[in-house]
């Protein structure tokens, strides 16, 4: 019999402590998703950091939709669905935003390739006006 | 560059465009606002070209667009059902106990999740539905009569006849 | 009648800055020398006019004259005095006058202390200086009038925004502004010597204080800004790659570019075209941050009232002073003259690839906050580019600056061979990459948080060590002292501002690495643990402030090692503007910062509270505030204080180097 009762407290604090860890796993990936999501109301902040009412309310419905299953990308093409790229925090990674994302480094790789060039063409020229 | 700037200038960057323009308008069923009336299903409007408005009874612009919607309504080219956004039931019967209430239908969204599915991301916010259960226009911030005859009487006019 | 009297001296101001900008610079064209001596004595009564206007507007608001439709939008009888004065700016119209307010100031002191300088030039300087003025005069006078009447006048105003009225605002705008108006200084100076076709190693060294000292308060702007908004906005954050952010932070780095340019062609007489090129970049990008701000073009938490059409008046001021000075530049710049040589592996090459990094990120700055509205405009969609595509991208193009930072001290100019210089910092780099390694696998810190250390710690190696080799290079019978003594100021301030960065460096890295952020529900009485500090809610009061009522709440907070800590952290209501704000309550230590803010009330008494902890948060400041110094310190470097005309200095340079050459000696280029 106190074995029995033993057995359902311990069952019930191991169910408690892994509903924690849910909880804790839960709210690790609500924040995950929060972390990509613009908040649509506020100056420059994801709904993460955000306490706007939208905010919350967005990070409810990730939360819901989370625990019932879905996976992270599933609720951000969710809030894509219905309110457009810019609700993406990062701009996505698309045929036109691939300047945004690739621009950079081909600005470096042209600058520095055309400095090292320059520099080396005039190394060579000014050698070559020395020997004379 | 500068040319861009120039063009910019024309642009509104605080709006949003909706992409849903042109989908099939969420399937919603929320209880009315007033109590006891049962429930509205968007599934209902369908054969007809309706337009919803997102409001709020703490909604300033909410107020100053109200005489547009009032004048909208009394037209009746379209049934307006409003959509009651994040808010409290005796806040919203108070408020259009106060300014009068031009909408034939209120559904009551009090957590905002039927707001998410049309994309709502602020008050007040107006659509345009087609029979087919298409949005055809979305309107962020206060509709004006301008907006009504300029903008939304045309294209009632046009999706009826469609 | 003040008002008035404001506007009136604003439009005579505009006629002097007409005469300063014309006659002068037809009279260097022409060789006049009474109109070339005009520039001084127009730019002094300019100077004194728009003073004057000022002054007018200060009264305005210290009065509460509410008739003036400016002072009624951004102010209010229960305003402090402290905050009267700062609303001054708190506006488009103010802060233009702010603007040329401190355009006035520098050119009187370019007026003042340019002595030294041939009159032509410094009547081709004071000139263009006063193009600038006439283009803002006309932007105020015609569209962003401060003194325009209020007709009846208001009763009271509509207060100053309430994240406005701290001391942020009093020191912030004026900070920054010394630092893009002081661009315009070495603009001038650059276009002077376009136009007087004469560009040599004396510009560069005339040019160089003054650009390094609005650099140095374009450093503190920036600093301030982010301060602010660190303790203001009440979440925490202190940088948001918002467009104003980066409006002020890409000329940040171009003016970078431009003062390592700068000492090279002082010291060289190299990179000429390079150098002036990049004094135009530098201001064209202040101002066009003006433009963004005030346009309406870009959202933002710092975007004045917009209208279109004074955003039209910026842009075609903007097109006018880009286009021409460049055109200006493809016209005169061949005749510059090439530099001195210099071999693929020297002290050159690395700071040309410095100028090229560093406009690279200048680029992509510009990219990510012009590509929502490029899209737009084309009608492509629309996207939105935060931090998390600025910091992906960001931050490898800083890499390599840091790597060569430490290193490019090391290397000769003209020539040198990389062997030598590898072999002299090996073990510099060989501790770094062991301390890197050491945090990564032994301290179990992320590889981004130790490479980001491994780096500081690098740089800050590389200056020890550069000193080090610097003062034992002592010769006979002189004493350590006097041997630190005898290196210039210009020296320290590089040492200065190169640690400065490595400081700053310990500081983002630890803080965006390690940062702790939790949100709680708490009721009075209640208390939670949060990253190993205990957070206990003890009380709560109504507390009245001049013009907002506050509830503040007091917390007890244990650290891990004992201390106790109370927190006051005020969710304030201020009753002009009905605004609710959040004053966050700091603690700021040595090794983290503990920051505590107030939500919403919730229904049930329970207040929403975040508690955050920032590790090595002080020293992004404290990073902030060296690289500052040393940019003053090296501005206050005795050459450039000398009042005796140099000529005869450069020419004894020119011939020694020439003897140099011949004799085939690669030596190692003058101190540093």
């Amino acid at each position: 019999m106190v074995k029995r009762w033993w057995l359902l407290l311990l069952l019930f604090f191991a169910a408690a402590a892994s509903a924690a860890q849910d909880a804790a796993q839960l709210e690790r990936r609500v924040n995950h998703v929060a972390e990509q999501l613009r908040c649509l109301v506020c100056q420059n902040q994801s709904i993460a950091d955000s306490h706007a009412q939208l905010a919350l309310d967005l990070k409810r419905e990730a939360r819901l939709q989370l625990s019932q299953g879905r996976s992270e990308q599933e609720v951000i093409d969710f809030m894509v669905q219905r309110y457009g790229d810019f609700v993406l925090y990062r701009p996505p990674f698309k045929a036109i935003t691939m300047v945004l994302w690739l621009g950079p480094f081909v600005v470096l790789a042209a600058g520095s390739t055309a400095l090292l060039y320059n520099l080396r063409r005039r190394e060579l020229r000014e050698d070559a006006l020395e020997e004379v | 560059m500068l040319v861009l700037l120039g063009v910019g200038l024309r642009l509104k960057p605080q709006e949003i465009p909706s992409p849903l323009i042109g989908k099939r308008a969420p399937e919603i069923t929320l209880p009315q606002v007033e109590d006891g009336r049962g429930l509205f299903r968007s599934s209902d409007m369908r054969g007809k070209v309706w337009v919803l408005n997102v409001w709020a009874s703490w909604c300033g612009p909410c107020r100053a667009e109200h005489p547009a919607l009032l004048e909208l309504s009394r037209l009746a080219v379209a049934p307006v059902v409003g959509l009651n956004y994040n808010d409290q039931r005796g806040d919203s019967l108070q408020w259009l106990r106060e300014v009068g209430n031009p909408y034939n239908v209120s559904a009551f969204d009090g957590d905002g999740k039927a707001g998410i599915e049309f994309g709502v991301y602020g008050v007040p916010e107006t659509f345009v539905i087609d029979k087919q259960g298409l949005i055809r226009l979305k309107l962020t911030g206060p509709v004006t009569q301008e907006i009504v005859k300029d903008k939304l009487l045309p294209l009632i006019r046009e999706l009826d006849h469609g | 009648m003040i008002p008035e009297l404001g506007n009136f001296a604003l439009m005579i101001a505009l006629c002097l800055a007409l005469v300063q900008g014309s006659l002068p610079l037809l009279g260097a064209w022409r060789d006049k020398p009474h109109w070339i001596a005009l520039a001084r004595p127009a730019a002094a009564g300019q100077v004194s006019f728009v003073v004057f206007a000022f002054g007018c507007l200060l009264a305005a608001f210290v009065n509460n004259d509410f008739s003036v439709a400016y002072v009624a939008s951004n102010s209010n009888s229960m305003l402090p005095l402290h905050y009267r004065v700062a609303a001054l700016w708190g506006g488009h119209e103010g802060s233009l006058l702010l603007w040329v307010l401190i355009l006035s100031v520098w050119t009187a002191a370019v007026a003042r202390f340019s002595r030294q300088l041939p009159p032509v030039f410094v009547a081709r300087v004071l000139g263009v200086m006063a193009w600038i003025s006439v283009g803002f005069l006309l932007f105020m006078l015609f569209t962003s009038n401060p003194f325009d009447r209020l007709l009846p006048a208001a009763r009271d105003g509509r207060d100053l925004n309430p994240l406005l009225q701290d001391f942020g605002m009093i020191i912030h705008p004026p900070l920054l502004y010394m630092g893009y108006v002081g661009f315009s200084v070495a603009f001038a100076f650059a276009i002077a010597a376009l136009l007087g076709g004469e560009l040599n190693a004396a510009w560069a060294r005339w040019s160089r204080p003054w650009t390094l000292v609005a650099w140095a308060f374009l450093t503190l702007g920036i600093f301030m800004g982010s301060f602010w908004a660190y303790y203001e906005l009440g979440w925490g954050g202190w940088w948001f790659w918002d467009a104003v952010e980066n409006a002020s932070f890409m000329p940040w780095l171009v003016g970078t570019a431009l003062i390592h340019s700068l000492a090279v062609t002082e010291k060289r007489g190299s990179f000429k075209n390079w150098t002036v090129l990049l004094a135009i970049v530098a201001f064209s990008l202040s101002l066009l941050g003006t433009f963004l701000v005030r346009s309406g073009v870009l959202t933002s938490v710092h975007a004045f009232a917009t209208d279109p059409r004074r955003g039209l008046f910026i842009l075609a001021f903007l097109a006018v002073v880009i286009g021409g000075s460049l055109a200006l530049y493809a016209w005169r710049a061949p005749t510059v003259g090439m530099g001195e040589r210099f071999a693929l592996f020297s002290r050159e090459s690395l700071l040309l690839l410095n100028n090229v990094l560093l406009l690279t990120a200048a680029a992509t700055i510009l990219l990510g906050t012009l590509y929502p509205l490029f899209l737009d405009a084309l009608d492509l969609g629309k996207i939105s580019v935060g931090a998390p595509y600025f910091e992906t991208v960001f931050v490898p193009l800083l890499l390599p600056v840091l790597l060569l930072m430490a290193a490019s001290p090391f290397v000769a100019w003209r020539r040198d061979a990389w062997r030598d210089v590898a072999s002299r910092l090996s073990k510099i780099a060989q501790i770094s990459v062991l301390f890197g390694l050491a945090l990564w696998l032994g301290w179990k810190f992320t590889p981004a948080v130790a490479a980001g250390l491994m780096l500081a710690a690098w740089i800050l190696l590389g200056c020890a060590q550069h000193v080090l080799e610097r003062l034992s290079a002592v010769g006979e019978g002189v004493t350590l002292a006097r041997h630190v003594t005898k290196q210039p100021l210009s020296y320290w301030g590089m040492l200065a501002a190169h640690a400065g960065v490595a400081l700053f460096v310990v500081g983002v890295t630890l803080v965006k690495g390690g940062e702790v952020s939790e949100d709680a529900s708490l009721r009075v009485g209640e208390s939670v643990v949060s990253n190993g500090w205990r957070y206990s809610f003890t009380a709560l009061q109504k507390v009245d402030g001049p013009n907002y009522v506050a509830a503040r709440a007091t917390f007890e907070v244990h650290g891990p090692d004992g201390r106790v800590l109370t927190l006051q952290p005020e969710k304030r209501y201020y009753t002009v503007q009905q605004m609710p704000m959040t004053e966050a309550a700091i603690d700021r230590g040595f090794t983290r910062d503990v920051y505590l803010s107030l939500g919403e009330p919730g229904k049930d008494g329970a207040w929403l509270v975040r508690m955050q902890n920032k590790p090595f948060m002080g020293w992004v400041w404290g990073g902030c505030l060296v690289i500052a110094a040393g940019g003053l310190l090296s501005a206050s470097d005795r050459r450039y204080r000398s009042y005796v005309k140099r000529k005869e200095d450069e020419t004894i340079h020119t011939a020694a180097e020439r003897l140099r050459t011949v004799a085939g000696i690669a030596g190692r280029g003058p101190a540093a």
